[in-house]
């Protein structure tokens, strides 16, 4: 083997180690590491894998609850939905490959998700996306969209697990970084959920899955970091998916997991074998000993450098009960999987690595997971926004117009190009998805009569306006949108997209939406119990909206009382649900209309949204209501209109009973929910509402095949539907690129 | 009545093919793994389910054709065993060379999912009798190769024989004549891009799809 070079201050940079953290490998060492011992610490130290500097605010999140089997610290988050059924959920960024190779990175983040949900036990039933994308004009743009879309749906289609949901955004502050935000949820049994501890003496270690190549190495460095002109050069650090060979690991790993073979078991995801290995070791408190020449190997002469750093795709690590080898070869033999016996546990508390009949890396792991740097970086509040008043907002003069735009914004316009691309049916379990363009997919559990719902939601320019109100929003706008379909909220997994921590103004941004999320989470005891965090989205020094994107999870214990957005019915009522004062500060009207972006954004009050969405379930519960949507982007019109869309019929709303009509129309109050009841239904339902101290109000009509409100908009929901449908497509088509 | 659905690696709705089945005849069908040698000899109707065995590469449904299980399934076939492919399922039976022609790309090159308008355009095969000739069902459609191509020798044939079970409505693909599924000349094979067995659920689907598994069921 080639003697490996000296340590050099300039490879400890290119490492992305500070020299501060050189320091300390070097104190915690008591010698020089060889570089495979720095390519591992450099990997483990990585933003990416320590979370170093956001560990400290993590920490502040409400992470335990009732139903809470476990929270954020292993593969993905487990709660309880009754009957011995659990399930097992997480989001995970993939974002800076997915902007050097879209298709690639967007494909590899859907595997990476899947593996660490059926690493746990659980098989997958669905999978969500949240994306952000740069300004529809953008050069880029198309071809990221393409690639994207294709790389989700080429990997999730193949696996057969359905894409049921999502949230895409269009934002000139992507135009450099776009997020590619993949969610999973898995269903386990609750007596057969597994964990990634490692445990025992001289238990054998296995690796199942694809060969190690060359593909991905440093890939956690790389989405540790900024980017500039010349990240193109690095496509290389991107990984290459097969979804074959997950499909196949999956029902191996599923059918090992019915035996009592496996011990403990992790995939291997960002820094691949160092990281599984050390992780697994760690947690357990036990050290581990890989012989890499066993290490299935797709090229010859790969070094232990880069077999420790390779990030190829579909490999696990797992810990195999002695005695059941044979049962665990037979199982991934009958997958035509790769597996080999690379290794054992020990009792050093190190990772010793053997290569050609030599020790090329021996070193104690507690440093590497749990004393790897946690900073507390510097963090300044975001400027306060004055607050708008409707009454000095410009109010337009042709609100068929505004419709129109606004309708066919990119935020706004129908993503059927995109989620035609999905297959959303397979599994046969899918009750509710993106078809219906409703609050939340809703999933049956195979075999009975309940089902989860499952939302991702998030708007960044909330956020960007107000940190701690915008990360409030985030949470809230999930737990409402659970609640529009009758189900009842249970906790949240979350993708924390940031730019540059180092910045304190970015610090800022970070820690004030943590704040916020925490005290909804808090507020709706509604719990975070997996997530990641993804800073450095920033080029040349321009960072991105601040996106932290949730997902939540919530139960319907009974598939006879849902609603979604479809059931609204000819000659139903039209009555919202919380108070509308007319709030356009960081709108979409103001975005689309008058090409602002200020004010600030819609306040959260949780105990309303808690008594108007407890409020809203009763009533699903009750059978009160035909259709529920909940009003966000674009307020009370926007609703309408895609509740008339859904339901296939007309609506026709009342005017506004004081302040301006924008303001009415389009405002963005929260807490808000449009239902459709019928006649009968109307009373009791505002006069309970009202008993109850809620605000509600009858605000039109369902009929005819119009959408109108009294002294503003008056057009076809024909018409209106192709302007909705037709801006994507208008858009992409043509540019297979 | 004994139903049997065959599994092949990244066969993905073999799961739902089963519950139809297991539906409509009040019975488990017979999980048969691709490397077996045999299909039972108490099988009265073969599925071949959809998904992406092998990953569709090579070609779909190229690689799954030379499965063990094949010959046994091509062999029994000939014999008359009533077998339908569904999606991944009509691509392998194409490769079989059990039902002419080939799915090729969608016209678009996208994949696409969608609910899609089919025509009975022949009720009189063991596969339609439960529907009236000419009247539209809905199934899901979910595959990226589903674009049906023959040469027009092969293609007046099948007009000219009736063995144009299904055609689309609105061709969301660009096969050839509309065709979204044949059957073979002895009329007890079949395949079809939809996904009938993904209509058999009013919470899932709708049930449009009950009619065709129920016509089998008639058949045997």
């Amino acid at each position: 083997m080639a003697k490996l070079p000296d340590i050099t201050p300039e490879i400890v940079a290119e490492h992305g180690l500070s020299e501060d953290e050189y320091k300390v490998i070097l104190k915690r060492l008591g010698r020089e590491p060889n570089l495979n011992e720095l390519g591992i610490f450099s990997v483990m130290w990585s933003e990416h894998c320590s979370y170093k500097s956001s560990r400290r605010h993590l920490g502040k999140f409400l992470t335990t609850g009732d139903r809470v089997i476990q929270g954020p610290g292993e593969n993905a988050g487990v709660i309880d939905i009754d009957d011995g059924d659990c399930i097992i959920f997480k989001m995970e960024s993939h974002n800076h490959p997915s902007y050097i190779e879209p298709y690639q990175g967007a494909a590899t983040g859907v595997g990476g998700i899947m593996r660490d949900v059926f690493t746990m036990g659980a098989r997958p039933i669905a999978l969500m996306n949240a994306l952000r994308f740069g300004e529809p004009t953008h050069p880029k743009t198309k071809t990221l969209v393409n690639g994207v879309v294709a790389g989700i749906g080429g990997y999730g289609n193949c696996v057969g697990v359905p894409t049921v949901g999502g949230e895409t955004n269009f934002h000139k502050g992507y135009n450099g970084n776009i997020l590619v935000n993949a969610m999973c949820v898995g269903l386990a049994r609750t007596d057969n959920v597994f964990y990634s501890a490692a445990k025992g003496v001289g238990n054998p270690i296995f690796y199942v899955g694809s060969k190690t190549g060359r593909d991905g190495i440093h890939g956690a460095t790389m989405a540790s970091a900024e980017f500039d002109d010349d990240s193109d050069e690095k496509r290389p650090t991107v990984q290459v998916g097969d979804p074959f060979t997950e499909k196949l690991l999956i029902e191996a790993c599923l059918e090992l997991m019915a035996t009592d073979a496996i011990i403990a078991i992790q995939d291997m995801g960002a820094a691949g074998l160092t990281s599984s290995s050390i992780e697994m070791a760690d947690k357990g408190g036990v050290g581990i000993e890989l012989n890499l020449d066993d290490v299935p190997q797709r090229e010859e002469g790969m070094t232990p450098y880069e077999m420790m750093l390779s990030e190829s795709q579909e490999r696990m690590l797992m810990v195999i009960q002695p005695g059941k080898e044979q049962l665990a070869f037979d199982v991934f033999e009958k997958w035509e999987l790769d597996v080999a016996k690379i290794g054992v546990t020990t009792d050093t508390g190190n990772l010793v690595l053997n290569h050609k009949g030599k020790v090329v890396c021996d070193i104690p792991i507690s440093p590497l997971a749990d004393d790897a740097p946690n900073y507390d970086r510097p963090h300044v509040k975001s400027e306060p926004r004055p607050v708008l008043v409707a009454e000095d907002i410009h109010e337009t003069q042709d609100y068929n117009d505004a419709l129109v735009k606004i309708i066919q914004s990119p935020d706004i316009a129908s993503k059927r190009w995109i989620w035609e691309q999905y297959d959303r049916h397979v599994m046969s379990d899918t009750i509710d998805s993106s078809q219906s363009g409703g609050d939340a997919a809703i999933i049956r559990i195979h075999g009975t009569n309940k089902a989860v719902a499952i939302t991702t939601d998030c708007t960044p320019r909330y956020v960007q306006a107000d940190p701690y109100e915008g990360g409030k929003q985030c949470v809230a706008e999930t737990w409402r949108n659970l609640s529009c379909v009758g189900a009842d909220p249970i906790a949240i997994t979350d993708c924390l997209n940031f730019g540059n921590p180092e910045r304190p103004e970015i610090m800022g941004q970070f820690v004030g939406a943590i704040d916020g999320m925490n005290e909804a989470c808090r507020a709706f005891d509604y719990p975070v119990v997996s997530g990641n965090v993804s800073l450095y989205n920033e080029t040349n020094g321009e960072a991105i909206p601040p996106t932290p994107a949730v997902g939540g999870v919530g139960l319907i214990p009974n598939l006879d009382f849902f609603k979604t957005l479809k059931g609204a019915k000819d000659g139903d009522t039209l009555i919202l649900i919380g108070e509308t004062t007319g709030w356009l500060g960081a709108s979409l009207y103001l975005a689309e209309i008058l090409s602002r972006e200020d004010g600030a954004p819609p306040p959260v009050d949780l105990q309303k949204e808690k008594a108007n969405g407890d409020y809203i379930r009763k009533l699903i519960r009750n059978k009160r209501v035909n259709a529920v949507h909940d009003c966000s982007d674009g307020g009370l019109a926007i609703a309408a209109c895609e509740m008339a869309f859904a339901s296939n019929i007309g609506v026709s709303l009342q005017a506004a009973p004081d302040g301006p009509t924008h303001g009415w129309l389009f405002g963005e109050e929260q807490a808000r929910y449009l239902v459709s009841v019928e006649k009968n239904s109307v009373n009791p339902v505002v006069s309970t509402a009202l008993a109850k101290g809620l605000f509600a109000q009858v605000v039109g009509t369902v009929g005819g095949d119009r959408i109108q409100a009294a002294g503003a908009f008056d057009v076809t929901l024909a018409g209106l539907r192709q302007k909705h449908e037709e801006w994507l497509p208008n858009l992409l088509n043509g540019t297979d690129t | 009545m004994q139903t049997a659905v065959i599994v092949f690696p990244a066969s993905n709705c073999d799961r739902d093919a089963a519950m139809a089945l297991e539906k409509v005849t009040g019975k488990a069908p017979k999980m048969i793994w691709h490397r077996d040698s045999e299909i039972p000899s108490d099988v009265d109707f073969v599925c071949i389910p959809g998904g992406f065995s092998y990953g569709d590469y090579l070609r779909s449904g190229a690689m799954a054709s030379c499965s063990p299980i094949v010959a046994d399934l091509v062999e029994k076939a000939n014999k008359g065993l009533a077998v339908a492919g569904f999606c991944n399922g009509f691509q392998i039976l194409t490769e079989t060379g059990l039902l002419p022609g080939a799915l090729m790309r969608n016209k678009n090159l996208k994949f696409v999912c969608r609910p899609e308008r089919l025509v009975v355009n022949n009720a009189n095969t063991r596969y339609t009798s439960q529907y009236e000739a000419k009247s539209i069902v809905t199934y899901p459609v979910a595959h990226h190769d589903g674009s049906y191509f023959a040469d027009d020798a092969v293609l007046n044939k099948l007009e000219k024989e009736g063995r144009i079970v299904f055609r689309y409505a609105d061709n969301p693909n660009g096969s050839l004549r509309d065709i979204a599924g044949i059957v073979n000349e002895a009329g007890n094979v079949f395949g079809m891009m939809p996904h009938p067995e993904r209509a058999v659920d009013e919470l899932h689907g709708g049930t449009d799809g009950l009619g065709l598994f129920k016509s089998i069921i008639e058949s045997i």
